[in-house]
């Protein structure tokens, strides 16, 4: 039996409406669990749109604090929380928005120490990260827990998104299979990112991690979705599944998360 | 072959700022060859000092990642459209 209040009809009945979702849908979405990897550029419409959705509990993990910089993009946060914790300002802006939904902040980075106790607790996980290493380590504990990891990134005017699903298809390592190494490439800051654009893929991330509760349409799994803003293309790729992947082949070599593996500075970034 | 390339952002710079080009080439290993001689300095981002691909660089063709078929020998035909795509990382 579903248990909605009226003001929970309300709120959600531009769901509920569709057939699609329907009240079961939307309890699904209640009941959910979802993860957020960095409450930053691409966090924060995915923290603005699954805590509208309902979504019953959400995980943040960041270690860092809100800077007046971030504000071109980061729209979580505003100019009142500046110097707060960005997992502390996302709570707060998100369960503004709906109280129905729990978050659950971890002001400190993920490693290989706490990342698998955490994340077996949620049933997806959105990485919106800003640095390969920590890539890596999501990709990996995602792929031992066969949890599915809805995986997005940007640089300057590009971005790209997959969602990976063990099990069902290639995961972060078959698609590129190192980071690149420390120092090839400018740091973030010095690359810059337009500001709209992890709106644009954090959005189709929030929305990728719905269908998946939901279980409608087609996740986009064995794809990368390449946005290029300034031609305004969307591209398809193809991501087979790699029989020689150290994570998710058949012989693996990463069958637990070593420190050594994950050893990169925040902030690289290819070229 | 007349081809057609698909430039990131990353490595427009290189490429005088163009978002795609025309390209002849039999095969990829030709096409960075053939590019690097246009543009100087393409084919050390895209290869490594022993001209194998880097490892966070993929190329399509048509959409299919070359690691699965003949890598850089993948052999181009007319009017193939090739992706370069590298691993990007920001989030924030």
């Amino acid at each position: 039996m579903l248990n909605f209040t009226n003001d929970q009809i309300k709120r959600y009945s531009r769901h509920i409406i569709l057939k699609e979702v329907g009240g079961k849908g939307q309890e699904k979405l209640n009941k959910a669990k979802v993860f957020m990897v960095g409450a930053g550029g691409l966090g924060s419409p995915v923290g603005l749109y699954l805590a509208a959705a309902g979504i019953g509990q959400i995980g943040i993990a960041d270690d860092d604090k809100v800077d007046l910089s971030n504000l071109q993009r980061q729209v979580l946060h505003n100019t009142s929380t500046v110097g707060k914790y960005k997992a502390e300002s996302a709570k707060a802006t998100m369960e503004a928005i709906n109280p129905d939904t729990k978050v659950v902040t971890y002001n400190h980075r993920l490693n290989v120490h706490n990342i698998m106790e955490i994340f077996s607790q949620y049933d997806v996980v959105l990485d919106g990260c800003d640095n390969f290493a920590t890539r890596y380590l999501v990709n990996d504990a995602c792929v031992l827990l066969k949890k599915p990891l809805i995986s997005g990134a940007i640089f300057r005017f590009d971005g790209q998104l997959t969602v990976i699903a063990p099990g069902q298809g290639p995961c972060y390592r078959c698609l590129f299979e190192t980071a690149p190494p420390a120092g090839l490439v400018p740091s973030c800051q010095e690359a810059g990112v337009i500001g709209v654009l992890p709106g644009v893929v954090g959005t189709l991330q929030a929305t990728e991690a719905i269908k998946y509760i939901l279980g409608i349409g087609q996740p986009l799994i064995g794809q990368l979705l390449i946005y290029d803003a300034l031609s305004v293309s969307f591209t398809k790729v193809r991501i087979p599944r790699n029989p020689e992947c150290p994570a998710c082949g058949p012989h693996p070599s990463i069958t637990a998360l070593l420190e050594e593996n994950y050893q990169q500075e925040a902030c690289q970034i290819h070229f | 072959m007349a081809v057609k390339v698909k430039v990131p952002t990353p490595l427009q710079k290189i490429v005088n700022n163009q978002a795609e080009l025309s390209a002849e080439a039999i095969d990829i290993k030709n096409l960075i060859d053939n590019l690097d001689a246009a543009y100087p300095g393409l084919k050390e981002r895209i290869c490594d000092e022993s001209g194998k691909i880097r490892r966070f660089v993929n190329i399509y063709v048509n959409g299919e990642d070359i690691r699965f078929l003949q890598a850089d020998k993948t052999v181009l035909k007319n009017g193939d459209e090739v992706s370069i795509i590298p691993a990007i990382a920001g989030g924030r």
